[in-house]
């Protein structure tokens, strides 16, 4: 499925689109951390929290839950969040 | 105590690590030119950037974004190149229904011992220790000290920690015996291990806390060791500068003498960074701040000043030549002095208002090596 990158994320992806696939946003983001080596870690931490200043959208709704599932159609945004100056 | 002759060959390399971005800092041989090389990484919070002592070439800077988690990036070409770690320091994951700790940023990086090539050490924020076998491509975490109930509590929680968060830092192997480390955390106390990081002992005894208050000064939690450092020339010897006081330590002794006491009363012993001689065990540095009051920490009356110790903290002089005479309001963090190893040994400090100045013969004589950085995180030398 598509998903959008944010600018932050492009030194991993080098474009602002890319495909990926997975079941569920979980396995989806394992499928772009197997694309993008070390991705997957900036934008959730280690106890599969997605990090307090990263926001991800599914069909435009915002995702909580790791555990939602995905059908090949969707399409998910990462959205780097506000954070400082 | 008698000073060891050691003149490094090569050129100096102030390596800084800044809110925005990290800058490598050339000097000519005479240390008077200097080059700046970046910005490295612009806009990243870089915390720290090392030089591997063992390779004269490896490079590895603590790196965030405001956004994105943390990492760590290497370069095995003094920053020509840059590659991230495949494995940056993070926790364990917790067992389920338990809360588990996350890396927020990794805030101070120690290479291993001569005798130990590729091995590296890193203390986070939270307090994390965490060790790389491999140059700093992957890491692990390394020691009890993480999950350890007792120390956890005596880590306290984010709120007990500085304001960019609590910290692990000050990690020190000692150079004769790879399984002697000191590490230090802010809040949590000093601490040793003899045996490789399987145990450790605290080390607070003769370090006051915070008072007015009724903290039990035998408690780990109630302790803000900002920077602890070992002597080279002697490593029996630790210098520290502590939210309440600068501090000696000889081993075997395990009381820490508050030196700070011989400070100048008007300037007080409040502080962040401690420097050591490369060669004289007797010599030490700090850069105190404001203490008082609201604890603005920032150079007492607006007039920054390195002082300086020959022995041992018995009584200290000021060093101020060619720094601002008044309305100078720096705040010089923890990793943000360092000293290169030449045959004159010359200071480096960066402040919070992005200035990199250099401290000619030992601190004598200041000048502005740069301007108009973001706040400086640290600063380190290194002779390439």
């Amino acid at each position: 499925m598509k998903v959008l990158i944010p600018s932050s994320l492009r030194s991993y992806t080098e474009r602002g689109t890319t495909e990926a696939s997975g079941a569920t946003l979980a396995a989806l983001l394992m499928d772009l951390e197997r694309q993008y080596p070390g991705i997957r870690f900036r934008v959730i931490d280690e106890q599969d929290r997605v990090r307090r200043h990263i926001r991800i959208f599914v069909n435009g709704e915002q995702a909580r839950d790791l555990a939602q599932p995905l059908k090949p159609a969707d399409e998910v945004i990462i959205v780097q969040a506000l954070s400082g100056g | 105590m008698a000073r060891k002759n050691s003149k490094p060959a090569g050129r100096t390399l102030v390596l800084v690590a800044t809110r925005k971005g990290a800058w490598l800092f050339h000097g000519d041989a005479a240390r008077r030119k200097w080059r700046a090389d970046g910005p490295h990484f612009l806009g990243h919070n870089i915390s720290h950037v090392m030089l591997d002592p063992r390779d004269g070439k490896t490079l590895l800077a603590a790196a965030k974004t405001g956004h994105l988690g943390p990492t760590i990036f290497r370069s095995t070409d003094l920053g020509r190149n840059w590659k991230e770690a495949a494995r940056p320091p993070a926790f364990a994951k917790a067992a389920e229904g338990k809360e588990g700790r996350s890396v927020n940023h990794t805030f101070w990086l120690t290479p291993g011992r001569a005798a130990d090539p590729n091995v590296w050490y890193a203390g986070t924020s939270p307090q994390g220790l965490f060790r790389s076998g491999d140059g700093g491509v992957t890491w692990e975490p390394f020691s009890i000290i993480n999950d350890d109930p007792q120390y956890r509590e005596w880590m306290g929680t984010v709120q007990d920690g500085t304001p960019d968060g609590p910290k692990l830092h000050s990690i020190i192997v000692d150079p004769r015996n790879g399984r002697h480390f000191y590490i230090a955390m802010s809040g949590g106390g000093v601490h040793e291990s003899t045996d490789a990081g399987r145990t450790w002992k605290t080390l607070i005894k003769g370090m006051d806390v915070v008072e007015g208050f009724g903290f039990d000064a035998s408690k780990p939690t109630f302790h803000d060791p900002h920077c602890v450092r070992i002597c080279p020339s002697n490593p029996d010897r630790l210098y520290q500068q502590n939210h309440c006081g600068i501090y000696r330590l000889d081993r075997p002794s395990d009381t820490w003498v508050r030196i700070g006491r011989n400070m100048p009363k008007t300037v007080g012993d409040i502080g962040f960074p401690m420097v050591v001689h490369p060669r004289d065990a007797d010599t030490a540095w700090v850069f105190p701040m404001d203490g008082t009051q609201v604890w603005p920490r920032t150079s007492p009356g607006g007039k920054p000043a390195a002082y300086v110790t020959r022995n041992g903290g018995k009584s200290w002089q000021r060093l101020d030549a060619g720094l601002p005479k008044s309305q100078a309001w720096w705040t010089v963090k923890r990793q943000c002095m360092a000293a290169d190893a030449r045959d004159s040994v010359a200071l480096y400090v960066g402040n919070s208002n992005g200035e990199l100045w250099m401290g000619r013969d030992e601190g004598k004589r200041w000048s502005c090596i740069a301007r108009h950085l973001p706040e400086v995180y640290a600063v380190e030398t290194a002779q390439v």
